[in-house]
Parts: structure tokens; sequence; C-alpha cells
């Protein structure tokens, strides 16, 4: 960012909850079906039908905002948002408005700038206010191209339509596009932890929108502000955030200024483009939703709430610094997947070596688990098994690179680790008396080597070394190898 | 009262001689609302969403179980114009 200048950024994220079912009907909230099949009098509009209330989104919602250190409100009630669009079949929007179901929360997430690379430089806590998470109801689809004379007309699909969402809305409190990129993972990643969303990007079931405007730093007022939409994944945002920012710092600078207005992210040309200006901004003239009761949950319920709530994937991080002696980055890659925290947390106590435990999956099984498009617990190869390799590596047993084999092929077949070792013949010799039999066969074999080392060529040792491996087909343990022929030699 | 302003949003074309004609009669009608602020509220709690405590504690939830939705082709029955699948509307964007 140029010199003087300061970024104020606001975040609102759309997730949609888990439920299996719509907000205010039971039609299904699946994904891919046919145009229009999973729809109903209610998700239409249509005269006479009534909402009635998902008790899932209830609970979902609820852990939505526990894991976002929200505090849910023991009242709240539904308004409507009046607007007119051809995927909002009631023309109006069943949503939260003056009293939301959470608000006033607080959010310690980690975050740091990041080189030219992508490569983040120095991860510290900063506090995020979140102002409010209401639920509501999505709209449906427009769509654009693929149907006859999209010249002329538009379409139609409502299946998306009364699905449930949470809207998490953030004070302007971030000052970079890095900042935004860290908060959006965070609560994605918090999000699919206790089970509320799904938070795919790629699907849609999270979305997100910035408010964006600039200020020379010392300046107390907020200058315009832009909306920016159409960001369909984090590094999109986080590209659009930055390409906005010195949009409007140049616009200023110009003399030029910056209009209210909403901006895409044209990914194609990677910049922003005005979608609408302000005067066509909406008056929703919300007021309360009469088909609906008040929303009220109970003391008891919030509590019961709150002790289904897991370990949080950010105490789990410090929790694994602290007890496994592991780095912020690799316990930070660990808790990136729920699945995958468990797995290690299952490998590391029965392995008894975290350390190692860490070092193997995140090089071997995170990679197989990529490749396989497989969940950590749906891997043929078990933490206990997992744990079981690296015990037979501390033991001297195998070799690290033996020990990567086993665990590709353990992954990929279901073989238990010991049967993998019989087959392939990894069976470490660290028989003394047997190693010893062939250092003395090899020492005699060599003389001039032997002398020459002796006259103080120790670069030979290495030769020693190789020769004593290739007579016992890469089986003595190279530990006590190294021993033997120090002696001997 | 802003009588076009609130047909524009509504999406209502009005004329000149209805907008002479609705603005009175709108004013009179909040003006007949405005006569609850005269109540004296100052040791009332108040209620949510017009409901009284009882009746907001009462629980109307339900269960989140799959119905049997209309179906593609039951949704489009009603509509001007169902095409491929979709409700074909006038191009938008
Ligand atoms: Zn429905």
């Amino acid at each position: 960012m140029k010199e003087g200048w300061e970024a104020i950024i606001g975040m609102e994220i759309h997730a949609q909850l888990a439920t299996e079912t719509k907000i205010f009907c039971g039609c299904a909230t699946s994904f891919g079906d046919e145009p229009n099949a999973n729809t109903c009098p209610v998700c239409l509009g249509l005269p006479g039908a009534l909402p009635v209330l998902n008790e899932k989104v209830v609970e979902y919602g609820a852990k939505a905002a526990l894991a976002l250190g929200l505090n849910i409100n023991e009242q709240s009630i539904f308004s409507r948002k009046n607007y007119f669009y051809p995927d909002l079949p009631k023309g109006y929007q069943i949503s939260q408005y003056d009293k939301p179901f959470s608000s006033d929360g607080e959010l310690v997430i980690m975050t740091a700038e990041r080189d030219e690379h992508g490569r983040a430089k120095d991860f510290k806590p900063m506090t995020i206010r979140i102002e409010r998470m209401h639920l509501e109801e999505d709209a449906g689809k427009n769509v654009h191209e693929g149907l006859p004379e999209t010249d002329k007309y538009s379409y139609v699909d409502l299946n998306r339509a009364g699905t449930p969402l949470g809207e998490i809305v953030t004070k302007a409190d971030f000052r970079s596009s890095w900042q935004a990129y860290d908060y959006v993972n965070h609560v994605r990643r918090a999000l699919q932890w206790v089970g509320a969303s799904d938070a795919d990007m790629e699907k849609g079931n999270l979305r997100c929108e910035a408010n964006v405007s600039v200020r020379k730093v010392g300046e107390e007022k907020f200058r315009n502000k832009v909306e920016l939409k159409n960001l369909n994944s984090v590094r999109f945002m986080q590209k659009a955030i930055e390409y906005e920012i010195e949009r409007q710092i140049a616009a200023h600078e110009a003399g030029e200024g910056v209009s209210q207005e909403t901006r895409l992210w044209d990914e194609k040309n990677n910049k922003t483009r005005v979608m609408r200006s302000k005067e066509d901004a909406h008056d929703y003239r919300y007021f309360p939703e009469p088909d609906l009761q008040p929303l009220v949950v109970s003391k008891e319920f919030i509590e019961t709430m709150k002790a289904q709530m897991p370990e949080l994937p950010d105490a789990m991080r410090d929790r694994f610094m602290a007890e496994y002696n592991l780095s912020f980055d690799d316990a930070s890659q660990i808790i990136g997947d729920k699945d995958i925290a468990a797995f290690y947390e299952t490998a590391a106590q029965a392995s008894g070596n975290p350390r190692t435990s860490a070092n193997l999956m995140l090089s071997e099984f995170v990679r197989e688990l990529n490749n396989s498009g497989k969940r950590a617990n749906e891997s043929l190869l078990t933490a206990e098994s997992f744990a079981e390799i690296v015990k037979t590596l501390d033991e001297g047993k195998i070799n690290n690179n033996q020990a990567k084999e086993i665990i590709v092929e353990s992954f990929n077949t279901g073989k238990s680790p010991a049967d993998v070792i019989r087959e392939k013949g990894f069976e470490q010799v660290s028989d003394a008396g047997a190693i010893e039999k062939i250092v003395d066969e090899i020492i005699k074999n060599n003389e001039n080597q032997v002398n020459a080392y002796r006259g103080g060529n120790e670069k030979l040792f290495g030769f020693f070394v190789g020769q004593v491996m290739k007579a016992s087909q890469g089986k003595a343990n190279p530990k006590v190898v190294n021993e033997i022929l120090k002696s001997k030699l | 009262m802003d009588v076009r302003k609130v047909a524009k949003l509504a999406h209502l074309e009005i004329t000149d001689e209805e907008v002479a004609l609705y603005t009175p009669q709108m004013t009179n009608i909040v003006a007949y609302v405005e006569q609850l602020n005269e109540l004296d509220t100052e040791n009332i709690e108040p209620m949510l969403g017009g409901l009284t405590a009882e009746g907001a504690a009462t629980d109307t939830r339900r269960a989140d179980v799959p119905h049997e939705s209309l179906g593609q082709k039951n949704a489009l029955k009603e509509a001007p114009s169902g095409v491929g699948g979709h409700f074909q509307v006038p191009k938008v964007l």
C-alpha cells in the first residue's frame, strides 16, 4: 500500500447452514438436482403458504455463533427485506434486522502479511469485532446462459431459494487484504469444525463480500466505500481487495474521488468493475415478519450448545505446540482439517513420538490424501498402524525412506505395516554379530583402502559404509554399521 | 409522505392525479396509527414481534426432515413461461 494511506475493510460472509432441508419448508437442500425440482408452495412464494422454522437452523446457527465468539440472543425476530428480483419469488427475503440471532462477538485470528511469492512472514494474533450473525433464507439462482434466446430472456432456478444462511458481519477492523484473507479462512475452518456449515466456496455455500475504503493515515473521517462482490474464492477476494485499495488511492490522488458503488471482481482481467452505483441503492423497508413467531431460545439451550462445542482449531493448535513441541507452521497445517487433526493426535500418542509423526504426516500422508481425494478418516491406513510405522522407525528397524514407502503402500492397499515390511524385505539387520562378520570380510578384501583410511584419508569412511550396505543388501542398520566400522578401522 | 417514492419502490406506476389523491389518504392512515404514541408505555414491558411472552415461548419449529417437493414439472405448471426446466423471465442484468 502506498505510504501515507490506510485501508478500511469490513467483511460480510454468507454461510449455508448444513441442514438437510430448507429454512422454512421441508424441501431438500441437496446440490446439483434438476432445476426447480426441490420446490414447494412455501419456497415458490405461492399465495397462502406459510413458513415454519427448521429446528436444525437454530442449532447450527448457535454452533456457528459460538465458534465465532458471538453472543446468542435469547430473543430475536425475523423481518422482511423487500426488493424485486426474479430469483426472489415472494418479493421479499425473510431475514433478520434489528434483533438478530447473535451479536457482539470478538474473534482472535492469526494473520500475517505475505511477500511477493505469497509467503507469510510472521503470524500474529489480531482481534476482530463481529457485529452480528443473523439467520436468513437464500434467494434462487438466475441463469443467463445455456438456454434459448438468452439475449431476450433470463431463467430462474429456485432450488436454492429458502436455503438457510448465517450472515456474518464484521466491523471495519481490517487494514489489509491479507487480514481479510486470514479471517475468511479462519471462519471457514471454524464453521466446518463445529459442523455448522460445509463452508465450501466452490459449491457456493460460503460467499463473501468486502466493503473497502481508504483514507490518509491520521484522518478520522471515512471516505466513500465500495462493496465488492463475486468473490468466488478466498484468493480472488484477496486480489480484488488489493486491486481496489490501489485503485481508490490512485483515484483520490488524481482528485477524481471514489463513488459509493458495488463492484464485481472480473477474474479474467484481474480488475474490479462497476455493478451498480449509489443511485439505485436499495431501500429495503424492513418490517417484522408477521408469519413467523419471534425466535426464542432458552438459557439451557445455549448452555447445552456450549457444552457440545468441541475444542476449536486455534486452541488445538496452541495445545499441539505446547504439548507436542510442534512449530506454529506444522501445527497450523495439522489443524487445517479436523479429521487430519484427530488422526494426528491418535498417532502422536500411540507412537510416543509426536515430532516424527508430524513430519511423516505432513509429507507422505497428507500428499496421499490429496492424491486420492480421501478424507483422513477414510484412510485404509489407520492412525494406530501409522503409529506402528513411527515406532518401528524409532527402533531403528527401518529407515526413513522405508517408512515413507510403507505409508504409501499401507495407505493404498490397507495392508498392515508388518506385512508390508515382510513383503518388501525391509527388516533391518541390527544384530551386531552378523554385521561384524560382513565388516571383517570387507576389511580383508580392501587392504589398500584400509591403509589409506588409516593413513588419514577419512573420506573413505563412506566407501566402507557403502560396501557393508551393499553386502547386506541394504538391510544392515546404518547406526550399527557406523559403530562397528569405527571400532574396527 | 413521499407517495412517488413508495410507489417506485413497489414498482407501481401512478399518475399525478393519483399522487394528489393518495397523499392525504396515506397521511391520514399514518396519523391514525400515530395515536398509539399518546399512550404512556413507561412501565410496560416491550413485546417481541407483537406476541405475549407466553405466545413467544410456544415452540413452533419443525424437524429437519425432507418432505416431498413438487418436482420440476409441477413447479413450472402454473408459470406463464417455463422453458428448459426453468422459469423464463425478461432479461435481467
Ligand atoms: Zn419448499
